[in-house]
């Protein structure tokens, strides 16, 4: 397929701008302007709507496949929302307005959308206070980050070491890093749940913290959760809640009462939001009443009279982490969505989802490796070890489950598990599309003992089959310029 | 398996004594190349750059991972390849001769005796 | 349920298959962390969650004139941007991972990539970045890591919120803040020029400027790299349409926002953060690249590539710790750029350029109201100094439903009645006289 560049034809016009109705024209000096248009390309209204629509016909989506990539929570995204986050009511607001003298008179209800989700939030995760600003969970992770930072700072407490899992999503110790904490990894112990002793012996006066998801990314559920706050409180270190899992317990269990200090939830997760092929998301930031006075500025608040506006007064913030108050429009269709569950639909979220990992681990077990096998949450991983003995690896099971016509799982994460193909179902994909996903899962273990040359090939149906990653990385082309 | 007249490091780097005075030629083992996968890129320090026993010299990145490369000897760096950069292929098929990395003027040769002999290298894979 | 596919009858099933019970399900979890049940309302139907969201709505001015600007702009977007991009083969797909059945994805952003070059001449771009102000600090942090330097100069006339985002950020970071004040509106390049050491990491400027003023930099990058250091230029994409590029400047790295690129305003987010870089520090950039390559049947196809710069791979030596980006934000935006062509982005910037002047001249012209600045080489922005402060002014024209300008006492000092107008596209000539008579009004 042609890029957009190749279809351009000099002189052809898409969208032209109404003729000028001023007199004036600008007067900025010629040696500020550019000697040349930019190299857009040229073309007609057709000819852009065809080649985006045939684009968007080489992708999988969750509207068009079962997509069960484990740690992705990839949950059917409600039209309704889409249709109520369009309004212009919403869409045309200028975030300076209620920044400018009596602006927020004309943006009550868009703060009382910010406020009324930190309500929501705080009921669902048992947090005291939430931040929408962060505007992905990494970004989130960093904000976490740096609240712990200034919570030691203010205690005058010196900390230099982070501790996160080896199963860890690899956005922690990053956000960890880039910090400035030092990370020091706890291993897994062979039933896939932190190694206490080892926790322990990390756990000296210069711990800053410690970072978890729980359930974990092998989809366990660590029974001894609290214990592990415990301790790291017990150096009065601060602990944080990766919430990219949240979709497992959401209503039966809430991360304050497992200890944590710190949330940082995934809207475009747990809360239905499209991942719009990479984002964008919304990653709230959450925390127990020691650390609310960290939290990044602007908050939105309820005055006296009952109406909503920003507050700045905040001497102990650690600042502006968005431009304004988050991913406003993401975090529309997340309210949208809890509004439309209320708790009752909470809850059926994870039992569901629970529920359908659970199943998928039972049936496929026979036929893949399964490390651990106790009692999953949302999501299950398997090893695609026992099939190497035919030459057949993780990537070319995901390969071959394009051709059935499923979106591959998350495949190599974690990285404690060899070979490994996470999957989490989500509560919104019925019994049948999951009985389809497994019949497919087994008849690949099958063709891989019987014929793995198929598997190397594939897939054959998609509009591309396997790519040089090898070249694109030696020889890097990222932009055409001609 | 790997040639005896190689000494290895931990870090899978390995380090060839030349009969020039106190040159050593520096690579990295085949082992790494297969863990590794395909090549794409390569860090390397500017001739001249004075080295430690065990510090970073720079960067060996893959598709799927990006490795640091550690000093197995101290000195200053004598020589970089210059050709490897446009050939990365060569990692495959000829890791201990043409994809040599640098050439560094050690100053104390004795550090090599430190270093791993092949038959130790390869025992010590066995875990892997 | 809404969205829960299963019926009571099919879990029934699927839980005697396992052998378990609901509660079953859940036994892994101990039962003192167990929470009771959430006080949270009684669910909406889809009815009833649209009549609430249409009342909330209602509580909000839609139909505002704006003159406010700031760095966020009330533009034209025209309406196939959004019937492309509400495709759910775009927004219900996850990052392009396995890039077979995701090159719809992946060729957007390799178009969006070269799009973002083209239009900043710079010669390797990303795919996208939460917003223009977390774009400068990765920006600097790319400076920084590339130079081994800590010290990072940026003048006041850069948007004091993204200098606000980048002192917060860097808070904990031993990095050296050294601020330039710019003269009577513009960014200062003497005091820049001046400052610029070996311990330099970076300069920070913006094009134009908070203030609207166009500017030239090619000698703040000649100063820069004479001593060793990156100029960091942040731009505004629509005054790209013709002004000077950061690239023809000589700038090492170009970031902005591109929210006037087929965004919403939206009341903050989402918006697009870009960067854009020389080839040369590619291995340096944050988030996610796509490159071109062929596939085993000998067609071109597109991978997100040099991944292991990224979190999931190189985890605490990563180059930022970004995952989720803006990437429906970043197709909105190649979809925008596309329909507008060359010609259209051009004229839309001359629209707004000849706009504002035309409303510099016209608020200029009441007798009490003076440019507070005297450089006329505004784009679509310029500040007025009124007779009374701005505090008491903007109430009233919000009355009478016009946002007339950001009052830019709120982040500058001795500037209480300084009023900082934007016009774009958007703004007509009714629209622009009735700002100047109203205005006139209330003084």
């Amino acid at each position: 397929m042609k890029l957009i560049f190749e279809k351009s034809v000099p002189g052809r016009r898409g969208v032209k701008p109404p003729i000028s109705d001023v007199p004036s024209s600008a007067a900025l000096d010629k040696k500020l302007l550019r000697e040349k248009p930019a190299t857009l390309p040229e073309l007609g209204e057709l000819d852009v709507v065809r080649h985006f629509t045939e684009l968007s016909r080489r992708n999988f989506g969750v509207d068009t496949n079962f997509y069960p990539l484990g740690s992705c929570t990839m949950k059917y995204n409600p039209k309704v929302t889409e249709l109520v986050a369009s309004s212009p009511n919403f869409t045309s607001l200028h975030p300076l307005l209620p920044q400018i003298p009596t602006g927020d008179k004309l943006t009550q209800g868009a703060l009382q959308v910010l406020y009324e989700m930190d309500s929501l939030l705080r009921e669902i995760t048992g947090m005291a206070a939430f931040s929408m600003q962060p505007m992905a969970g990494a970004h989130g992770e960093l904000t976490g980050i740096m609240i712990i930072s200034a919570y030691h700072k203010a205690k005058g407490n010196v900390k230099d070491t982070i501790l996160i899992p080896d199963s860890a999503h690899g956005t922690n110790p990053a956000s960890a890093s880039i910090g400035g904490y030092h990370v020091k990894t706890i291993p897994s112990n062979e039933n896939g749940y932190m190694d206490m002793d080892a926790l322990k012996e990390a756990l000296h006066d210069h711990v800053a913290g410690l970072m978890l998801t729980c359930p974990d990314t092998l989809g366990i559920f660590n029974p001894r959760i609290k214990e592990i706050c415990d301790l790291v409180h017990s150096v009065d270190g601060l602990v944080y809640y990766d919430g990219a899992n949240l979709n497992a317990i959401v209503g039966k269990a809430r991360p304050s009462d497992f200890g944590f200090d710190i949330v940082h939830l995934n809207l475009h997760k747990t809360f239905a939001t499209p991942h719009g092929a990479g984002g964008p998301g919304s990653g709230p930031v959450g925390v127990v009443q020691k650390l609310v006075d960290f939290l990044p500025i602007s908050v939105v608040v309820k005055k006296k009279d009952g109406t909503f506006s920003l507050e700045y007064d905040r001497p102990k913030t650690i600042g502006y982490i968005a431009p304004f108050y988050g991913n406003f429009a993401i975090i529309l269709r997340a309210y949208a969505y809890i509004l439309m569950l209320g708790r009752i639909g909470l809850e059926r979220v994870s039992e569901n989802a629970v529920l359908n990992a659970n199943y998928i681990k039972e049936k496929l077990k026979p036929y893949f490796d399964l490390p651990y096998p106790q009692l999953c949450k949302h999501e299950c991983v398997f090893s695609a070890s026992r099939q190497n003995q035919y030459g057949v690896h993780a990537l070319d099971i995901a390969k071959g489950l394009i051709d059935a016509g499923f979106h591959p799982p998350t495949i190599y994460f974690p990285l404690i598990v060899k070979e490994a193909l996470m999957i989490e179902p989500t509560e919104t994909e019925s019994k049948e599309t999951i009985d389809a996903f497994i019949d497919a899962m087994i008849e690949l273990a099958k063709v891989a003992e019987t014929e793995p040359e198929k598997l190397k090939a594939a897939p054959l149906t998609s509009p591309v089959g396997r790519l040089d990653e090898t070249a694109a990385a030696r020889n890097p082309n990222l932009a055409c310029l001609r | 398996m790997f040639p005896k007249e190689c000494r290895y490091a931990e870090t899978h780097e390995w380090a060839r004594p030349e009969k020039e005075a106190n040159i050593v030629t520096v690579g990295i083992t085949g082992f790494a190349v297969e863990q590794l996968g395909d090549i794409v890129y390569l860090e390397l320090p500017k001739v001249g750059a004075k080295v430690q026993k065990g510090s970073s010299l720079g960067m060996v990145e893959s598709v799927k991972a990006t490795s640091e490369l550690y000093a197995p000897v101290s000195g200053e760096v004598a020589e970089v390849n210059s050709d490897i950069s446009n050939n990365l292929e060569i990692f495959k098929s000829d890791p201990y001769g043409k994809a040599w990395l640098l050439k560094i003027k050690a100053s104390d040769k004795k550090e090599l005796d430190s270093l791993m002999d092949a038959e130790t290298y390869e025992k010590q894979l066995e875990g892997h | 349920m809404p969205f829960i596919a299963n019926t009571d009858q099919q879990r029934k099933e699927m839980l005697a298959e396992l052998g378990l019970t609901m509660e079953g399900l859940f036994a892994d979890i101990p039962k003192q962390l167990r929470c009771k049940p959430l006080n949270l309302p009684q669910p909406l139907s889809e009815q009833q969650l649209r009549e609430h969201m249409t009342a909330l709505g209602a509580k909000n001015s839609a139909g505002l004139t704006y003159f406010l600007g700031g760095g966020f702009y009330d533009h034209f977007i025209p309406a196939a941007v959004d019937a492309i991009t509400s495709r759910s083969e775009f927004y219900t797909a996850y990052t392009p991972y396995q890039p077979e059945i995701s090159q719809g994805t992946l060729q957007a952003i390799y178009e969006y990539q070269s799009t973002i070059c083209r239009l900043t001449e710079m010669e390797v771009a990303n795919a996208s970045l939460y917003d223009g102000g977390t774009a400068i600090y990765e920006a600097v942090t790319m400076a920084i890591q590339v130079t081994g330097r800590n010290k990072v100069i940026i003048d006041d006339s850069v948007n004091p919120i993204y200098r606000v985002m980048l002192e917060s950020y860097t808070r904990n970071l031993r990095i050296d803040h050294e601020r330039t004040q710019n003269t009577d509106g513009l960014t200062n390049h003497r005091q820049i020029c001046s400052n610029i050491d070996e311990h330099t990491a970076a300069v920070v400027v913006q094009n134009p400027n908070f203030f609207g003023f166009a500017d030239d930099f090619t000698d703040i990058a000649h100063a820069a790299h004479e001593k060793g250091a990156l100029l960091i230029v942040s731009c505004y994409p629509i005054s790209l349409g013709i002004l000077k590029t950061p690239g023809s400047m000589g700038a090492d790295i170009v970031t902005g926002e591109g929210q006037s690129l087929g965004l919403p305003l939206s009341f903050g987010g989402p918006y697009l953060g870009i960067i854009a870089s020389r080839e040369k520090y590619v291995r340096k950039m944050p988030g996610r690249l796509v490159g071109q390559t062929t596939d085993n049947r000998g067609q071109r196809g597109f991978v997100l590539t040099l991944q292991t710069r990224e979190q999931h791979i190189r985890r605490d030596k990563a180059t930022s710790n970004i995952c989720t980006n803006e990437s429906l934000c970043a197709l909105r935006a190649l979809v925008y750029l596309t329909l507008l062509g060359k010609e259209g982005l051009r004229e839309t910037a001359q629209l707004c350029a000849d706009k504002a002047s035309y409303a510099f001249k016209r608020l200029t012209a009441i007798p009490s109201v003076k440019p507070r600045f005297n450089s006329k080489n505004f784009f679509n922005e310029f500040v007025v100094e009124l007779p009374k402060p701005t505090g008491q002014i903007i109430p009233k024209m919000l009355e009478q439903g016009i946002a007339a300008g950001f009052p830019l006492s709120k982040y500058y000092k001795n500037m209480e009645n300084s009023l900082l107008v934007a016009v774009t596209e958007k703004n007509t000539k009714q629209q622009i006289d009735k700002l100047a008579q109203i205005l006139e009004a209330c003084l």
